[in-house]
């Protein structure tokens, strides 16, 4: 058996995103297997990331402070909040679904906006974290960030449902889209982060 | 050489292409990201998932998710019903990402893959659309979540069994086998199908 470079880059080789061709070093290029750009890395990387995810937090605030949905009925009108929400379900009888909702609404977005800062600082500073488990952690917030959709979700049947003209009736509030934008932001910002520089960057030495 | 290589998209180790049966994944040495998956089922077999799923879709999008009665009068939605009233209240860009992500993003997610299907399990060479829609559909993926969107269903439900009466409607069951079918089909990586041998 022959023994084969340790990466891409050192054999002088970068892979299609797409559809995996090597083609050789060198500036962005088109692949000619699949048609895609080829990039060693992708570009402009960490800013990218570091932009959409300034962008999500900023909008993490009216995201959890301004009403998610309005209900009028005849007995006056109530904002609800993701907070009041969890709250409701709470003392409604199903701590399970507060919890499912605290957790996807509240814990996961900042989880997710927590990690990308420590991954993108990682690259930045070299700092010297286990390189496997910040891929792991990637792994881990690409996954579950799409999961923050639910609230969303859940305004825009309520107020496709409960359309009783003036008995009840509920709209959609600030807080919904601006929490949306929240969870699409970060899913681009993951989107644009490359795990590579992980491996790339040189780490210093603790002390 | 280069086509008998695989190099990792999460940390560029360098890997010998190994070949896969169906059922088996190969992941990195260096970070454990999946590089290669071959599906435990046939294109063919994920073509006729698709086939069903497509129906499926039509009857979700077409009926009623639940009908609600509070105190005799009677509302049902669809989910169009919803993106509708969204957009006739003034929240059109709230509109726009429920419709996207819950009913756009996973039809052409399962148009595309219907097209690609068929492109891999015919005989010839591909067509001249194949590598497009199939970076295309690629890129998609994340965004569909019509998942998502079913917990929300149930937690709508929950939310609104404390105030009125609630009459599920087809297109709930439609949503709730649609997820499952979605769930089997987005296992199956489109990235596989670069590599799907051609018949001749
Ligand atoms: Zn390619
Ligand atoms: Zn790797």
């Amino acid at each position: 058996m022959t023994e084969i470079p340790s990466t891409a880059t050192q054999a002088g080789w970068m892979g299609c995103e797409y559809c995996g061709h090597l083609s050789p070093l060198g500036p962005a290029t088109t692949c000619p297997r699949c048609g895609g750009t080829v990039e060693r890395r992708k570009p402009a990387s960490l800013s990218r990331t570091w932009a959409l995810l300034l962008a999500a937090v900023i909008l993490y605030i009216p995201a959890n402070v301004l009403p998610i949905m309005r209900t009028s009925s005849l007995f006056g009108s109530s904002d609800d909040t993701i907070l009041s929400g969890v709250v409701y379900f709470w003392h409604s009888g199903s701590p399970g679904l507060a919890t499912l909702i605290f957790s996807v609404s509240i814990l996961v977005p900042v989880f997710k906006m927590g990690i990308l800062a420590v991954l993108a600082l990682t690259v930045r500073f070299g700092w010297p974290l286990d390189r496997r488990q910040c891929v792991m952690l990637f792994h881990i917030i690409e996954f579950v960030g799409r999961w923050s959709m639910l609230d969303v979700f859940v305004v825009a049947l309520m107020v496709g449902l409960v359309r009783f003209k003036s008995l009840a009736e509920i709209e959609a509030g600030p807080g919904a889209i601006a929490f949306g934008a929240v969870v699409a932001l970060t899913m681009l910002a993951t989107h644009s982060f490359d795990p590579r520089l992980i491996w790339d960057t040189p780490r210093r030495a603790h002390g | 050489m280069s086509r008998h290589l695989l190099t990792c998209p999460h940390c560029d180790a360098l890997h010998r292409r190994p070949a896969l049966r169906r059922g088996e994944k190969a992941s990195c040495r260096r970070c454990g990201t999946v590089l290669l998956r071959q599906h435990r089922l046939t294109p063919e077999q994920v073509l006729a998932l698709v086939v069903t799923a497509l129906l499926v879709y039509v009857i979700a999008n077409s009926f009623p998710i639940v009908n609600l009665q509070v105190q005799g009068l009677t509302n049902s939605t669809t989910l169009f019903g919803a993106v509708f009233a969204l957009w006739d209240e003034g929240r059109q860009l709230m509109a726009v990402l429920v419709f996207a992500t819950t009913q756009l993003f996973p039809l052409l997610d399962l148009a595309g893959m219907l097209a690609l299907l068929l492109a891999v399990t015919r005989s010839g060479p591909r067509p001249s659309w194949f590598s497009p829609l199939l970076r295309f559909i690629q890129s998609l993926r994340p965004w569909g979540m019509t998942e998502v969107f079913m917990l929300g269903v149930v937690v709508s439900l929950v939310k609104l069994s404390g105030m009125a009466h609630i009459l599920p409607g087809v297109a709930l069951w439609a949503f709730a086998a649609l997820t499952v079918l979605m769930a089997v089909i987005l296992s199956f990586h489109p990235r596989q199908l670069w590599d799907e041998p051609r018949h001749d």
